[in-house]
């Protein structure tokens, strides 16, 4: 347990002289599941890109399952599985056909076998013999997932998985994870998704390509230092529109007819939270989720 | 809309770089290399004669630009050879006492023999030359010799078209269109397929798997070589069946050496995918290779009549050596060994584009 599967550093990528990914470290242990996030743009993809060997860093290495990833990435690539943010297998090839394709270009032993565990596995039994192209989006994103399983990788580099797929499915595919990572799969994702990241061991936050935070969902609540007030009750868009104006406040978010009120100073937040509601409303404590975690890191990112 | 089409042909330069390079290419090519008057063709002299006649026969000959000298041949099977192997147009036998039977009166033989695969190459020349030669020795001669009659002519001009003596220009066409065809087709295939998978995302999976570029090349080309069979053997049924071209030689010994030829235009595919950025781009590349083929292989024109610039290009390109090796093989009854001069050209153009291929093959998406 003491080899990290991933251990790079000063990783830095720039596409026609705007850095994209800058100086960027991450060490992840063996049967760790990582959450990677970031918003759109913030060079996730180049980052997962580089370390399966798509795209070469200008600047930084390190190793990925022990091996370089600058020289050795032919030895690296057996052992990983990258799930690729666009739809990447042929849409022109059945189901089965892809699958089958897969387990021969990574010489999967008994492939007929393998493939048919994995369809029966992921569900896909019922496509088999379907286009991948005419698959909807989230039956091709469980498609693409099944590809990279088929030859039992150490390391799953997955790119936004679960995008478009629906709320069981996606709970499938958790489970399924966390089942791999038992086994000691190691498994590095990106997602948008915060109750996907409230499931990872750890977490890495980016913007513009640097690192902002990184750690487990409850040290990174405590990190940001926010506090959150709840104010539940009628009014709650007169009482928003007042504490979005309110210096106290860093974040109202409405859910419905509560709103989550933030703040770094707790006691402050409460005040302002008492002095927006309107009158039948409660206001309570409550809990800071990592949405406003990251909005926070988010906002306090400077543009390079 | 309009606008919008303009800013997208902005953005893809090689795209707009093509859309005038294509027709202007095509327009220097045609205006150029056409020349349906070939000179300067080939000569080699077979002559058992040494007398001032025949040289200056000879000397007529050069003048009119038509021929050019280039071998004197002391055998008749030098001679075949020669013409076999394509190294000249024409082989002019001049008999032994050419001169005294001139003067005697005795109207000797001259006899010319052309390559005549191509007749477009050689008609111009074998018009010529009958004038040109009674011409030529009636003013050596200073007066006809008595014994002839007026009017005759003092030598008897022979003429032999070899290979193709009825002059059937499809003959010459048809296994000229199997290298063109397959030249079309085939690096055109391969160019779209590989670039098709980078356009979709494939590649960005297919780059991460285990596979090696020389895999990937291949499992492009092996199953476009047997395509490409495929194609040869439909035109050749065709040529033999619909079109009643003579096969001289073995058509076992073309569909062997084509082996050579349809790899190197695949691998021109294969390059050319590792230049581009998309399907379209391919497509217009591959044209841009195709049109020199096309018009200066000698399918088009008489390589001969070409311009000597035009002759070096098409040198380097296979369909030019293809063209030799089937018209060759099929009208000639060429084998082996005829075969092979023309073979090694393909082979190492064929090397030089791997090299270039294998060196340009991304195994990263920047
Ligand atoms: N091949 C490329 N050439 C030029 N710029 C690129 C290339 N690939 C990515 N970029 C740029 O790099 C930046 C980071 O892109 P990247 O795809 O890594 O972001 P991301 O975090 O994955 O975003 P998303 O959440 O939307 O998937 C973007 O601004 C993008 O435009
Ligand atoms: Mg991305």
């Amino acid at each position: 347990m003491a080899d990290p599967v991933i251990d790079v550093s000063g990783v830095t990528k720039s596409f026609g002289g705007r850095t994209v990914v800058d100086r960027l470290d991450m060490r992840v242990e063996r049967g760790e599941i990582y959450g990677f996030l970031g918003p759109n743009g913030s060079g996730k993809t180049t980052f997962i890109r580089m370390l399966c060997g798509l795209l070469r860093p200008d600047a930084g290495g390190g190793t990925c399952l022990g091996y370089d990833i600058l020289t050795e990435g032919d030895r690296i690539k057996p052992h990983v599985g990258y799930m690729a943010q666009r739809f990447s297998l042929y849409e022109d090839l059945t189901v089965r056909e892809n699958l089958m394709f897969m387990a021969s270009v990574y010489g999967v032993r008994r492939p007929r076998r393998v493939v048919a565990e994995i369809m029966e596995r992921m569900e896909l039994g019922r496509f088999s013999g379907i286009l991948a192209g005419g698959l909807s989006g989230g039956w091709k994103q469980r498609l693409a997932l099944a590809g990279c399983m088929l030859h039992e990788p150490r390391l799953l580099l997955l790119d936004e998985p679960t995008a478009g797929v629906d709320p069981g499915a996606r709970r499938e595919f958790w489970d399924q994870v966390h089942g791999l990572a038992a086994a000691g799969v190691t498994t590095l994702i990106s997602t948008h998704y915060m109750d996907e990241a409230e499931r990872c061991h750890r977490l890495a936050y980016i913007a513009y390509g640097r690192l902002l935070a990184r750690g487990g969902v409850e040290e990174l609540v405590a990190g940001s230092g926010l506090s959150t007030w709840l104010v539940k009750g009628p009014g709650a868009h007169e009482a928003k529109v007042r504490l979005e104006a309110d210096e106290r406040v860093e974040q109202v978010v409405a859910f419905g007819n509560t709103l989550h009120v933030s703040g770094p100073d707790a006691a402050a937040v409460e005040r302002a939270a008492r002095e927006a509601a309107g009158p039948g409303a409660r206001v309570e404590p409550g809990e800071t989720s990592l949405e406003e975690v990251f909005i926070q890191l988010m906002r306090g990112a400077v543009k390079p | 809309m309009v606008a919008k089409e303009f800013v997208q042909m902005r953005r893809d330069r090689l795209t707009f770089a093509m859309l005038i390079g294509i027709p202007l290419l095509q327009t220097v090519l045609f205006g150029y290399a056409i020349n349906s008057d070939p000179r300067h063709l080939p000569l080699a002299v077979l002559s058992g004669d040494n007398s001032p006649f025949s040289r200056s026969l000879i000397a007529a000959m050069q003048t009119s630009s038509y021929f050019d000298l280039v071998r004197t041949l002391s055998s008749r099977g030098e001679a075949d050879r020669a013409l076999d192997l394509g190294e000249v147009q024409f082989v002019l036998t001049i008999p032994e006492g050419f001169g005294r039977s001139l003067l005697r009166g005795e109207r000797p033989v001259l006899l010319l023999e052309a390559d005549a695969t191509d007749p477009g190459a050689t008609s111009g020349a074998l018009t010529a030359f009958r004038a040109l030669a009674v011409r030529a020795l009636a003013r050596d001669l200073s007066g006809p010799p008595s014994s002839l009659l007026p009017g005759e002519d003092p030598v008897t001009v022979r003429v032999h078209a070899q290979y193709n003596p009825e002059a059937v220009t499809r003959y010459n066409i048809v296994p000229g269109l199997m290298g063109t065809i397959l030249t079309l087709t085939l690096v055109m295939i391969t160019a779209l397929a590989i670039t098709r998978e980078r356009e979709r995302g494939t590649m960005e999976n297919l780059l991460t798997t285990p596979v090696r570029p020389l895999e990937v090349m291949l499992g492009k080309i092996v199953p476009y070589i047997l395509v490409g069979y495929l194609q040869m053997g439909l035109i050749l049924l065709a040529a033999r069946y619909l079109f009643d071209v003579p096969f001289h030689g073995s058509v076992v010994l073309v569909l062997l050496l084509s082996v050579f030829f349809i790899a190197a235009n695949l691998t021109v595919g294969v390059t050319i995918s590792t230049l581009v950025r998309n399907q379209l781009q391919a497509l217009q590349l591959s044209v841009f290779f195709f049109l020199p083929s096309l018009l200066l292989s000698g399918f088009m024109f008489p390589f001969r009549g070409m311009p000597e610039w035009a002759q070096a290009v098409g040198s380097v390109l296979p369909l030019t050596h293809y063209l030799r090796i089937v018209r060759g093989v099929l009208l000639k009854g060429n084998g082996v060994a005829e075969a092979l001069v023309h073979l090694w050209p393909i082979a190492a153009f064929w090397l030089a584009v791997i090299g270039i291929g294998l060196k340009r093959f991304r195994r990263t998406l920047d």
